[in-house]
């Protein structure tokens, strides 16, 4: 943890996006700061770089300038290793578009992050372990009764909410959302909400990016995103 | 862990993976019959050819022949790693059917049928003397007369499934053989001195090498009396070759090599004599080397073959190439969730090349058990396939070969299911590492769009 106990920092942020001759300046030196037990809300117009800024956080992506700190470590001295070991353990990325894998069934998609750094010997004695903690976690979500289908049998909402159980199965420290209730009507978007209500309550810290400000109004603090910097 | 959970899912969910499946089991399928089938040719060839000649021979092509080969007969036979030697003369003669006054030129062989045998395979390739070689020539008609055994091909036709007619017992029929007596010097002996050149010989078995070229132009005929024909008792009696086998175990070529060496030390002690300079073109060579012309012909088309098929490989690799190419494309998002989670590149590619390793595997074990399966039962389907539709592989009343061989190599299996795995890991080689090296933002990015 940080001397400001700041979970995660971001500063100065710049990104660019080169789409052939076309050059896309996404982000103009962005500033973010959360706090351990925060639930963070980023909001602001479609292609203003809120998910480009998650990704950044969250080690899917390095960012063209700036510094990222998580618990006060420069992301950017990481090694690849380290970096691997970083989006397992430590972040859990829920997107928008759930991205599940179609050949794996619920539960297995929800403990696959626990099984990506484990070898076959680990694996075979933390496998019990584990199964009983994605069946907890997909009680908590709802879906105990959907543990052996797979993802295209399940509605947009529970897809939603096994990507959930997934990313809390190696009990991250940083639950980074991307649009969670994006692609859901109002009420299954609101059951969601109400369990990251819940999961914040219990200690989890939250950034959460929505465009929608009702969403966004569940969240302790809000973020806006407009121009490449943080209002 | 999960990179073998997946690659097998991967494995038998996508209808793409079957496709793949079977363009290598079907890869595999063809060099296993094709290598099983040359590879049984050649080699029942080779196996005849070693059969028709035994170990090793002493000798010389010229006519001539070589002097002194009764001495160097016993020396050899003494050695401890010699079973039997044989005297053989090689030459050429015209026969003629007596009384038809048509005539026909053959290749004569002299062979004293016991010893013959024992070196070579002789005594198996008779119809009528299978288990009493050593009374080859007795003539069917009377066992006093001289006899003949002449090559299958020479005496009798052959049905469609490759067996030759024979009577019941050896009919009775001369044949007048006329034979070039040449003197040690090797010109002709002239007309009116006494070496006798034609002489009537009666019919007493026929020999069945299964070698078209020998089946179908040799004729035998005792020893003694060859040599007589031939005019190589004349001023000293004269072989064209000495045929040795080897005591069981022996290394044929480790043999060869101290025959070579008795015949040095033979040759020294024997160049000074009478008519020995015919010694200094006799040459020590083992049953492959003899032989060399006809299985020269036969291991250079099965090294085409080889060839041929090492571009069947070639297309497989390309094959899998494009399969995985796809596969890995449409897997994109999948290896950005993966990297999203904290898998690194290695783990990406040992994902998709466990993934090409299981197609391989899988692939060939299908193709040989296909193979293997189609093998055991090859002869069955010609044989159907002739009484339905008339089609053989090759026709009998031609080809000296009768079965179609089927017998697997395990050691040509073992390697053709390694290069099949290989040849799967190298089409994977390519598209894993692209798909590896992604950044997961951007591939996540691209399928959202
Ligand atoms: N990998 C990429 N390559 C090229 N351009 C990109 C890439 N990722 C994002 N962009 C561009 O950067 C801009 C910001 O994208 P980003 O996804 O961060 O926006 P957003 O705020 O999340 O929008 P939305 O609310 O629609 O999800 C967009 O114009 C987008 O086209
Ligand atoms: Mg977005």
């Amino acid at each position: 943890m940080s001397k400001d106990g700041f979970i995660i920092e971001a500063q100065g942020i710049h990104k660019t996006y080169r789409m052939g001759a076309a050059q896309v300046q996404v982000l103009k030196g962005a500033d973010i700061a959360v706090k351990k037990g925060e639930f963070v809300a980023i909001v602001g117009a479609s292609g203003s770089g809120k998910s480009t800024l998650l990704h950044i956080l969250g080690a899917l992506d390095r960012p063209d300038k700036g510094v990222v700190r998580f618990e006060g470590r420069d992301l950017s001295g990481m090694g690849g290793g380290e970096l691997n070991e970083y989006r397992n353990k430590m972040i859990g990325f829920v997107f928008q578009f759930y991205h599940l894998l179609d050949e794996l069934n619920v539960l297995e998609n929800v403990i696959l992050p626990a099984m990506v750094p484990a070898g076959i010997i680990g694996w075979m004695s933390k496998r019990a372990g584990v199964k009983k903690r994605g069946l907890e976690l997909l009680k908590a979500v709802g879906l105990e009764e959907r543990a052996t289908h797979k993802p295209y049998q399940l509605s947009g909402g529970e897809r939603q909410r096994a990507a959930i159980a997934r990313a809390l199965v190696n009990e991250p420290r940083l639950l980074l959302a991307d649009e969670p209730t994006g692609n859901l009507d109002s009420a299954t978007g609101n059951g969601i909400l109400e369990l990251l209500e819940r999961l914040n309550r219990a200690g989890q810290t939250i950034v959460m990016v929505t465009h929608d400000e009702r969403v966004a109004k569940r969240a302790g603090r809000t973020i806006t995103l407009a121009d490449g910097k943080v209002k | 862990m999960y990179k073998l959970v997946l690659a097998f899912r991967y494995l038998y969910r996508r209808r793409i993976s079957y496709l793949a499946l079977a363009a290598v089991a079907l890869c595999v399928f063809i060099v296993v019959v094709v290598m099983t089938v040359m590879d049984g040719l050649v080699g029942d060839f080779k196996q005849k050819n070693h059969n028709y000649t035994g170990d090793c021979v002493v000798g010389t092509e010229s006519l001539v022949g070589f002097a002194y080969y009764e001495d160097f007969a016993r020396i050899a036979e003494k050695a401890s790693y010699v079973e039997a030697v044989t005297p053989v003369i090689k030459s050429y003669a015209l026969v003629g059917v007596e009384g038809s006054g048509r005539n026909t030129g053959v290749e004569l062989m002299g062979v004293e049928a016991g010893s013959y045998s024992r070196v070579t395979g002789f005594g198996r390739t008779l119809y009528y003397h299978k288990n009493d070689a050593s009374k080859a020539f007795e003539a069917g008609s009377d066992s006093n007369l001289p006899g003949f055994v002449i090559g299958a091909d020479l005496w009798s036709g052959r049905n469609e499934k490759g067996e030759y007619y024979y009577a019941p017992s050896p009919e009775a029929t001369a044949l007048s053989v006329t034979c070039f007596p040449l003197t040690a010097k090797g010109a002709l002996a002239k007309a009116g001195t006494d070496v006798v050149n034609t002489k009537t010989f009666y019919f007493s078995d026929c020999s069945q090498s299964g070698l078209a070229r020998v089946d179908g132009s040799i004729i035998y005929l005792p020893f003694e009396e060859a040599q007589v024909l031939c005019g190589m008792t004349e001023p000293v009696k004269r072989a064209s070759w000495i045929h040795i086998k080897f005591k069981q175990g022996t290394n044929i070529e480790e043999g060869c090599r101290q025959v070579r060496q008795m015949w040095g030390k033979f040759y020294d002690e024997y160049k000074g004599k009478d008519n020995a300079e015919l010694l200094s073109q006799v040459s020590v060579r083992s049953w492959k080397e003899h032989r060399r012309e006809s299985i020269a012909g036969m291991e250079k088309e099965q090294t085409m073959l080889m060839m041929m098929f090492g571009l069947v490989g070639l297309t497989t690799v390309f094959i899998v190439y494009v399969v995985f190419y796809m596969i890995i494309s449409h897997k994109t998002k999948d290896i950005g969730i993966l990297k999203s989670i904290g898998a690194s590149c290695g783990d990406v590619i040992v994902l998709f090349l466990g993934f090409a390793a299981g197609l391989g595997v899988i692939g060939s074990a299908v193709g040989v058990a296909g193979g293997m399966l189609f093998l055991r039962n090859i002869n069955r389907i010609e044989g159907w396939l002739y009484e339905r539709f008339g089609f053989q592989l090759w026709d009998r009343t031609i080809y000296a070969i009768g079965e179609i061989p089927h017998r697997l190599d395990l050691t040509m299996l073992a390697v053709v299911t390694g290069c099949a795995v290989l040849a799967c890991l190298a089409g994977a080689v390519l598209p894993s590492v692209g798909a590896a090296r992604a950044r997961p933002a951007d591939v996540l990015q691209v399928s959202q769009l």
